[in-house]
């Protein structure tokens, strides 16, 4: 039988300790056609939930630890050093076999700078080691404002979660958003392997550092990163906060032009990873004709 | 250095962007005319932490503290950079809340994976700023003192760095003290009675004193008291109790007084039986008498609790609070913020059982010009800082618990500048049922345990109620500063969530003004009873004496009750979640309020004495109608230049730089948020808001507030507030209630009054009785409303004395009152913004204008106040909404803006900041209103709305004679008006925005330049 009933991808949502965007991020992979499941972070700790049972591991955005060290910093330590069991093991030991097992990792704002902050963002050395930071936007401030983002059509090993995409408006809300690259040779690594997959765009489409634009002064103008294998991704802006199309700040124009969709366009990246998985899980289960 | 304590500083690596320093550098110079060169920041960090080696804290430092792209460690070794001369040292006070420290200790744990008790301080967080140039410490002090903290919270050390720099880390408590005292009543004079009074914060006035001695002086008590083991007279705890108890801000004896009111306008006398009874709950039994007769049924829940709470659908509630937080803010902008907000969340997530969802939160604030230049009295903040430390404790109280600020406004008066108005409103969303049971009521029976959930108890905050029940001078305790944390409760919220959830709560309720004194003296009324064992509380450091436990504010805390079978469920849930639990006792059906520590009791008062042995107040009331007059003005106007200086006032100038610091759109909900369209700078009237991802109804959410119309009548001041909030939810395209039988359309309404001082004293407040009769017409006003519009009241607060007294000098708020209004949507994605959407749409205003410049921000140009006062004809303008509904049935309006400060020309104007390019031609009707009242009288219950061409047809056989055609829409982005073929006005729109975001509040708050230049 070749249409037997393909399970749902299943996204694991963390929560607690400040995490505060996880209802929005399970209700994008419910109108995605995911399952989502929100856990709180010491369920998986202790061992009560065990990642290995999802396909997706989501860092959602909020103020993890009040923000107090830095964003994210708190928990990306809690992830590389508190042990999870008597061996010794921590849940940085099992994101690593999670993502060897071809699974997917999203990080947004706060979540994106707990990847950053992990080493799992950009990871150009492979080794889970911090190369890049997030810190203090250039404005001294936090903002909630909408951008444009542009996909970057050079990145070697797309990530799925950006498929088909090329412009996509979001808002940010964040005040610890900028993309710090320690130097040249990093910047030109990333830029080469085009893992600088997401940047702030002007009104003419094209890449740009002018605030607010630009609302935090990133190197690379850069609003979102990816692995080299295209499994983790990371971005400041928060695509779940643009699920319907009246979120948009000039639906009101939309709708009085009758082009007012129901759906918001920070949808399309959970879709897009919901139909990878599903695709993905078709073909392994379609008789292997042509391998 | 102490042997155990080690410091870890945390420098910005060479060539790192130091955002912090660079702003503190900029605000000294603008501020405070301090030349400091440049200013380099840097985070010190002391730990305590008994047997940790030099490596492993070398470690810690360099694995948790140290982010390797941006920092430098030094451990136990503080040095100035290469070319920095003086130094700020910034720490906290003993006792503050330090929640960086708190993570740190948290990364700390994770890194050695060792359990280590948060909740004792082990490791503490500072702020180090070396400034380049070498300034005299006095200079250093007032730098730090005015831009870096609060000499109430903070401690600074500042100096040459030659002189090496001086290290503070707080030593909190001392040894335990749990001594109970007696505070002797008997034989007191009046005189006495009230030096005792004043003495010890109790605010309790002469015939409340009188009322405890004579309570204390029964036989029967006496004899009661003797068997309890308790001295005759009155323990230091239970002096404190009652006072807080019967503070104003608990019992509110002023709306409960009786009122003598004469009114010499009308000639008109009466006793008034208590403002609450008769205007606003008799307001709200009324319209809930109408709402019933009707088949509306969604009042469930008014006055009674924590919040007030309406039924969305068979499924949910929708809970909603307003409150005030004014005199915190006053001594402490940020802490008094901050609490504020998390306070407020507390009071809708400890409804009923508890554990709503929050959904949003908004904010309105009152305060002095941010530019005022006067002197400033002693222990009187500038209004600036108050502006900005409130902004900031708005920001991070709302964003960091994940809770959307989805509206909100700012209204400036120099009389705010003693004492600001900072309210602060939350909705949220509650299943109907929790565990199988009705989850708005609180249920209790004797046996239940008492738990104390949350934080832990300092000296914070004491006599926060009492305090905030006098008036405030310059002898302000430093204890009633209170510092919010919003992780704390985040955690709290997370659990309280799942707790009831699981049916593991009987009821919860949230411990603020007056702690656990307050919150379990009002539970134990439900059963009937409780036993407290204060040694059982746990606390932040020891030195507190049990009185000050049981009546300490500090924050983050809920009391919970608990059947005991769900006891240990419940605790090992609060383990696993991280929240503290403290099972602190039980309720009892005895009929009093028994408080122990180390089981010798310490209190023991009746239920019955306890809540209802108050004396009730009579006050004076007396109205005599100020003179007013319209004033002569100038017989040429340039139109132009008016409404440039309008759109650049501070009152109507974009609110934009603190907008943006709010997240409005965290949970992915909002679909009106404050600014809109493609420029992102259209002020919108109403935020809406959907309840979840599953269907598309929502909430509007609306203030109305017009304090400087009260100058001239405060009815009419009022009333149109009421409909100011009103029509702003109509604009949007919600609906009157009511309208058909059982639509189930609700609305909850929350009224806030701020008022000063209103109790008449011959030589203290000798207009007193003139202050209360603006009161009495207030709430007058308030019950028309109500009942013309049919609409309920829900909850609400009277923060009662809003004066400032230093120095001889009282600076007394204007009487204020706020009407917080929320409705339901039934369809998000049918509501309507502000903003023109395209051109040739044909624009008109719906309702009467009238010359009603009174009040008007036309004649503060001027600084004139004129005399005609805008009135609301609540028949005429429930009409029109009504058919506003219609019209919006039909899905006839393309864009609405209600009118209000500088009236229909600022409407205009913002109708066309939602994108470049837009404009408007405009003919003015003659209609005998002259050309200036026409454009700028602040008549109320009007908006101008556009229509598509091709709905002209419809949308007039709709609203026939109540809309008059004004013009179209163009795409010449000019704003044209012409009356009888004059041009009045002729601007362009770009330039009209850039006056409206160039305004005073953006320059205060700092837009970056580069926003500013190119709008």
């Amino acid at each position: 039988m070749t249409d037997t009933l393909i399970q749902a991808p299943k996204a694991l949502i963390l929560t607690g300790f400040g995490i505060n965007c996880e209802e929005e991020m399970a209700a994008a992979y419910r109108l995605a056609g995911g399952e989502a499941t929100i856990v709180h972070l010491n369920e998986v700790l202790h061992g009560r939930v065990s990642i290995h049972d999802f396909d997706i591991l989501n860092f959602p955005g909020g103020f993890s630890f009040g923000d107090d060290l830095g964003s994210g910093v708190v928990l990306a330590n809690k992830l590389r050093y508190r042990q999870t069991g008597a061996d010794g093991r921590t849940l940085l030991a099992d994101i690593r076999e999670f993502v060897a097992a071809g699974k997917f990792v999203l990080g947004i704002c706060n979540g994106f700078q707990v990847l950053v902050k992990l080493g799992l963002l950009p990871n150009l050395g492979g080794d889970f080691q911090p190369e890049v930071t997030l810190t203090h936007n250039a404005s001294g401030r936090y903002e909630d404002r909408w951008v444009r983002l542009r996909v970057n059509p050079g990145t070697k090993v797309p990530t799925p979660f950006l498929s088909g995409l090329t412009f996509f408006d979001v808002p940010v809300r964040h005040g610890e958003g900028r993309l710090v690259v320690p130097d040249a040779a990093t910047r030109e690594r990333i830029s080469a392997l085009g893992l600088n997959c997401l940047s702030y765009a002007d009104g003419d489409d094209q890449e740009t550092g002018t605030y607010p634009l630009n609302p935090n002064g990133a190197d690379l103008n850069c609003a979102g990163l990816t692995d080299p294998t295209g499994h983790i991704f990371g971005l400041m802006p928060h695509p779940e906060a643009y699920l319907a199309g009246c979120n948009h700040p000039d639906w009101g124009l939309k709708k009085r032009r009758g082009e007012l969709k129901e759906e918001g366009e920070g949808l399309a990246i959970f879709k897009n990873i919901v139909t990878h998985l599903t695709r993905r899980t078709q073909e392994a289960s379609a008789p292997a004709t042509h391998a | 250095m102490e042997t155990n304590q080690h410091s870890i500083l945390l420098s910005l690596q060479p060539g790192r962007h130091d955002g912090d320093g660079q702003r503190v550098a900029a605000d000294a110079a603008r501020h405070l005319g301090l030349a400091t060169g440049q200013v380099r920041s840097a985070a010190l960090y002391a730990v305590r932490y008994p047997g940790l080696t030099e490596k492993q804290l070398a470690d810690f430092a360099a694995a948790c503290l140290q982010d390797p792209v941006l920092h430098t460690v030094a451990i136990d070794q503080v040095a100035a950079p290469e070319g920095f001369n003086s130094y700020i040292l910034v720490a906290k006070g003993p006792g503050v809340t330090d929640d960086e420290g708190t993570s740190a200790q948290n990364a700390l744990g994770d890194f050695l994976n060792e359990p280590i008790d948060t909740r004792t301080q082990h490791i503490f967080s500072k702020r180090l700023y070396f400034v380049e140039n070498e300034l005299p410490a006095a200079d250093l002090r007032r730098l730090a003192e005015e831009l870096l903290g609060n000499k109430l919270i903070n401690r600074f050390e500042v100096g040459a760095v030659a002189d090496g720099i001086r290290d503070f880390t707080p030593r909190p408590g001392g040894g335990a003290d749990a001594r109970t005292e007696t505070v002797a009543l008997g034989g007191l004079s009046d005189e006495q009675l009230l030096q005792l009074s004043k003495d010890n914060v109790y605010a309790l006035n002469l015939p409340e004193m009188q009322a405890i001695r004579d309570y204390f002086g029964q036989d029967s008590v006496r004899e009661q008291r003797q068997g309890l083991g308790l001295p005759a007279d009155p323990t230091d705890c239970e002096m404190e109790i009652l006072a807080q108890t019967w503070s104003e801000h608990c019992k509110h004896k002023e709306f409960s007084a009786v009122i003598k009111y004469k009114n010499h306008e009308t000639g008109a006398e009466e006793e008034i039986d208590g403002l609450f009874k008769t205007f606003i709950k008799g307001a709200t039994s009324e319209v809930d008498r109408q709402l019933r007769a009707n088949g509306n049924d969604w009042l469930i829940k008014v006055f009674s609790d924590n919040a007030g709470a309406v039924r969305i659908n068979p499924e949910s509630l929708f809970v909603w609070k307003v409150e005030t937080h004014n005199s915190p803010s006053a001594i402490d902008p940020y802490g008094g913020a901050i609490t504020g907000i998390l306070g407020n969340n507390r009071d809708p997530l400890a409804t009923g059982i508890g554990g709503a969802r929050l959904l949003f939160n908004t904010n309105v604030l009152c305060f002095g010009n941010p530019d005022y230049d006067g002197e400033l009295l002693t222990g009187q903040l500038h209004p600036r800082r108050i502006f900005e430390g409130v902004r900031k404790g708005i920001e991070d109280g709302g964003n960091k618990s994940g809770v959307p600020t989805v509206n909100g406004a700012i209204v400036f008066d120099d009389r705010y500048r003693g004492k600001p108005l900072v309210y602060c409103g939350t909705g949220a969303v509650m299943p109907m049922q929790l565990a199988g049971k009705d989850s708005w009521e609180k249920v209790i029976l004797p046996g239940d345990r008492i738990i104390m959930a949350g934080g832990r108890v300092g000296k914070d905050g004491i006599h926060g109620a009492t305090f905030s029940s006098i008036e405030l001078d310059e002898a302000a305790p430093a204890t009633a500063v209170q510092i919010g944390s919003p992780i704390t409760q985040k955690l709290a919220m997370d659990f309280l969530l799942l707790a009831t959830r699981r049916g593991l709560i009987r009821c919860s309720t949230d411990n603020g003004a007056g702690g656990l004194s307050s919150s379990i003296g009002e539970l134990a009324t439900i059963s009937g009873g409780a036993v407290v064992e204060l040694e059982k509380v746990p606390l932040k450091y020891p030195g507190l004496r049990p009185w000050e436990i049981f009546l300490s504010e500090s924050q983050e805390r809920f009391t919970l009750a608990v059947e005991p079978g769900k006891l240990d469920e419940l605790l090992a849930l609060g383990r696993e979640m991280e929240v503290e639990l403290t099972d602190i006792g039980y309720f009892t059906g005895e009929g009093s309020l028994d408080v122990k520590f180390d089981n010798q009791p310490i209190a023991g008062l009746s239920l019955e004495f306890l809540h209802d042995g108050v004396p009730r107040k009579t006050l004076l009331a007396e109205y005599v109608k100020p003179a007013a007059q319209e004033p002569a003005l100038p017989a040429e106007l340039d139109y132009n230049d008016a409404l440039l200086k309008l759109l650049g006032s501070l009152n109507i100038c974009s609110r934009e730089s603190v907008i943006r610091q709010y997240d409005h759109e965290v949970k992915g909900r909002t679909v009106v948020k404050p600014l809109m369209g493609a420029t992102g700078q259209a002020p919108q009237d109403a935020a809406v808001v959907r309840f979840n991802f599953e269907s598309w109804e929502g909430v509007a959410v609306s203030n109305g507030i017009l304090p400087r119309l009260g100058d001239l009548d405060a009815y009419h001041m009022s009333a149109g507030s009421f409909d100011e909030a009103v029509r702003q939810i109509i604009s949007v395209g919600g609906k009157l209630p009511n309208l058909t039988p059982g639509d189930g359309n609700f609305w909850s309404v929350n009224d806030n009054f701020c008022v000063p001082d209103s109790v008449y004293d011959p030589t203290t407040n000798p207009d007193g009785k003139q202050k209360l009769a603006k009161l009495v017409q207030m709430c007058q006003a308030l019950r028309d409303a109500c009942a013309a519009y049919c609409i309920p009241l829900t909850s609400g607060k009277d923060s009662m004395k809003n004066d400032f007294k230093a120095d001889g000098v009282k600076i007394s708020v204007p009487p204020t009152v706020l009407y917080s209004m929320t409705a339901k949507v039934e369809d998000v994605r049918q509501v309507v913004t502000s903003d023109f959407k395209q051109s040739d749409d044909v624009i008109y205003l719906l309702g009467e204008t009238h010359d009603e410049l009174g009040g008007s921000e036309f004649y503060q140009l001027y600084n004139e106040l004129g005399a005609n006062v805008p009135k609301v004809d609540f028949a005429k303008a429930k009409e029109l909404y009504t058919l506003v509904g219609a019209a919006n049935d039909q899905q006839l309006i393309q864009s609405s803006h209600d009118l209000s400060d500088g009236g229909l020309a600022v409407a205009l104007a913002e109708c066309t900041f939602g994108r470049e390019g837009l404009g408007a031609r405009i003919e003015l009707a003659e209609n005998g209103l002259s050309p200036v009242a026409q454009l700028f009288s602040e008549s109320h219950s009007r908006f101008v709305v556009t229509v598509a061409p091709e709905d002209v047809t419809a949308f007039e056989s709709i609203l026939q004679g109540r809309a008059t055609r004004l013009g179209v829409v163009t795409s010449d982005g000019q704003l044209h008006v012409q009356h009888g073929g004059r041009e009045l006005l002729s601007a362009a729109t770009h330039a009209l925005r850039t006056a409206w975001t160039n305004g005073p509040v953006n320059q205060t708050i700092g837009l970056e330049a580069s926003e500013i230049a190119k709008s």
